[in-house]
């Protein structure tokens, strides 16, 4: 694999993730239990638009072919997206919501600290901003998985509910392909493998103070890294693209 | 007797000392004695202030997930966010007043508080965004402008704050309206659009006339207002005119034109049977805006009591370590 290709692959997926999740998150605007929270969830969604700015315009320089963020984010069709399955997952409740941040967020704190040793110096200096970043978002789902697992019986068994449901698509977010190795081996990649004992034990530790239970390791669904996605990414895309996709010709 | 003589003539005297010190333009502060009816009346205002915000996230949040690009998006959802900002600290400095914040919440949805009318109108395309910000806010910035001075500290304060945010959306509002009439046929027809919905609507912002206002006379002696509706709708229509004119957009009244002798814009009629239609509850949104109020309140409710649960918990065992 040419090793442009890879790093486009490579920077797409992170952008995605980055997309992806910031527009779920951006649906709860007005819909939150409280105020508060109303506010900190646009937060996570801000943050998450600005780190797909970032990445989404370093994958258009790397292509090559005057593609804008915003021609990757609005311009692409369902198979052309990479990002993992678990952010594409649509809100459900409160509970679904924050067990989904707590298990991408640890995983995003484990990533960015190897990223931002990369050599690719684009992706070191988006690994610093976003690490800052991330570290909140986690204190944040943490807190609320706790508080919810140790809180009524009610969303004891919601936030048990979701952990549940959204188990079978954390094992992707480990998977690598030639794309890793490749740029693993350049030292610009993230190994995954040895960031997974460290998601592992944290994820074991919150649920345990949650008085959780951790799912057993049954099946896994994955098809991110091919582009092949749950049925949920072309709704969110429909409703995301509709402007861009309406008026082709239009600037906004 | 002579205990109540006293009691009545101790409150007068308050009562003397309190208009005393707001016609000498000195601010309120929640320790001060204060009339009951002053009281009242700004419970009313500032909570349908900060519900007038958090109903006003709706008919944005409507067009985040369709925001047109990435900037947009960060944009709409920062306004938004500041939306609920204000909501959060108006509710804080009405909570000075002696009112929980759950109380005002009881009151939104037993009707008994409102919010601001013009929230009752729908955002139907993505020119409507431009519109909320540039007309809705520009209404609302030229009314709390007016209200920075207002006597009541708390509420003034909120104001100061709020005011220095509101002058962004407004610029951002205008950005996307210009941008649009700048675009395709398509756009510049999607914003004179939205302009001759949102036009009328923000006009009956400002209240009825001041021949009609009812609750004018006690605000403007303790200084909690200080503009009449009529002047702060006139101000506002004389800086929106020029505004649109610079980017080709049509005010959709033919009877507004400039009076050279008063040195501001006649305008036509404003059709307040349809003001006092909506504010009786038949506008095109009322139902759905205070529906989804009550519902997302009532859906979260086991979050809330979640929170409430667990701090229990620990506050329990921390006396129990002690």
């Amino acid at each position: 694999m040419a090793k442009q290709d890879a790093l486009f692959k490579y920077t797409l997926r992170l952008g995605d993730n980055a997309l992806i999740l910031s527009q779920r998150l951006s649906e709860w605007c007005s819909y939150a239990p409280l105020i508060e929270e109303d506010l900190a969830l646009t937060n996570l969604s801000l943050d998450m638009i600005g780190r797909a700015q970032a990445l989404l315009k370093y994958a258009g320089e790397i292509e090559g072919m005057g593609k804008t963020e915003d021609t990757l984010a609005f311009r692409r069709s369902e198979r052309q997206y990479y990002n993992n399955l678990l952010v594409e997952q649509p809100n459900g409740d409160f509970a679904f919501t924050m067990a989904r941040q707590l298990f991408i967020s640890a995983f995003e704190l484990y990533f960015y600290s190897e990223m931002e040793h990369s050599k690719d110096k684009t992706f070191a200096a988006i690994a610093a901003k976003t690490l800052k970043e991330v570290k909140y978002h986690l204190e944040h789902a943490k807190d609320w998985v706790i508080r919810m697992g140790d809180g009524t019986g009610e969303s004891h068994y919601r936030i048990q509910h979701a952990v549940n449901e959204l188990w079978m698509y954390t094992g992707e977010l480990f998977e690598m392909d030639d794309v890793d190795k490749d740029l693993i081996e350049q030292g610009i990649a993230t190994d995954l493998d040895a960031i997974r004992p460290l998601w592992n034990k944290y994820i074991g530790d919150v649920l345990e103070t949650a008085a959780l239970i951790v799912p057993e390791n049954g099946y896994m669904q994955t098809g991110s890294r091919k582009g092949i996605h749950t049925e949920h990414l072309g709704h969110l895309l429909c409703e995301m693209q509709y402007l861009q996709r309406a008026y082709p010709d239009a600037k906004w | 007797m002579d205990n109540v003589q006293n009691t009545v003539s101790k409150e007068e005297a308050l009562l003397a000392k309190f208009e005393e010190k707001v016609q000498a333009g000195e601010a309120i502060e929640p320790r001060d004695w204060m009339p009951e009816a002053y009281r009242k009346h700004l419970i009313r205002q500032m909570s349908q202030h900060a519900h007038s915000e958090v109903i006003g996230m709706q008919p944005e949040g409507n067009w985040v997930t369709r925001a047109p690009s990435l900037r947009a998006k960060q944009i709409l959802l920062a306004k938004i966010q500041d939306e609920g900002g204000h909501g959060l600290y108006l509710y804080s400095a009405a909570e000075t007043l002696g009112i929980s914040r759950k109380e005002m919440i009881e009151q939104l949805h037993n009707g008994k508080a409102k919010y601001s009318n013009i929230f009752n109108y729908p955002s139907l395309t993505w020119a409507d965004i431009g519109a909320i910000g540039w007309l809705v806010d520009g209404a609302a910035i030229v009314n709390q402008v007016s209200l920075q001075r207002t006597s009541y500290a708390p509420y003034s304060r909120a104001m100061v704050r709020i005011c220095k945010e509101e002058s962004f959306h407004q610029r951002q509002g205008y950005e996307i309206m210009a941008q649009m009439m700048q675009g395709t046929e398509e756009q510049r027809e999607m914003a004179q659009d939205a302009m001759n919905r949102w036009w009328w609507p923000s006009l009956m912002m400002f209240g009825p006339h001041d021949t009609d206002s009812p609750h004018s006379a006690d605000a403007f002696r303790w200084k909690i207002k200080r503009h009449t509706n009529d002047e702060l709708r006139q101000k506002f229509i004389d800086k929106t005119v020029q505004q649109a004119e610079v980017i080709g957009l049509t005010i959709p009244d033919p009877d507004l034109k400039w009076n050279e002798a008063k040195g501001c814009y006649d305008y036509g009629r404003i059709d307040w049977e349809e003001f006092n239609r909506v504010i009786r509850g038949n506008g095109p949104c009322n139902k759905q805006r205070l529906d989804h109020h009550k519902k997302v309140h009532a859906d979260g409710a086991w979050v809330r009591e979640a929170a409430e649960a667990y701090k229990n918990k620990h506050k329990k065992q921390s006396v129990n370590l002690n």
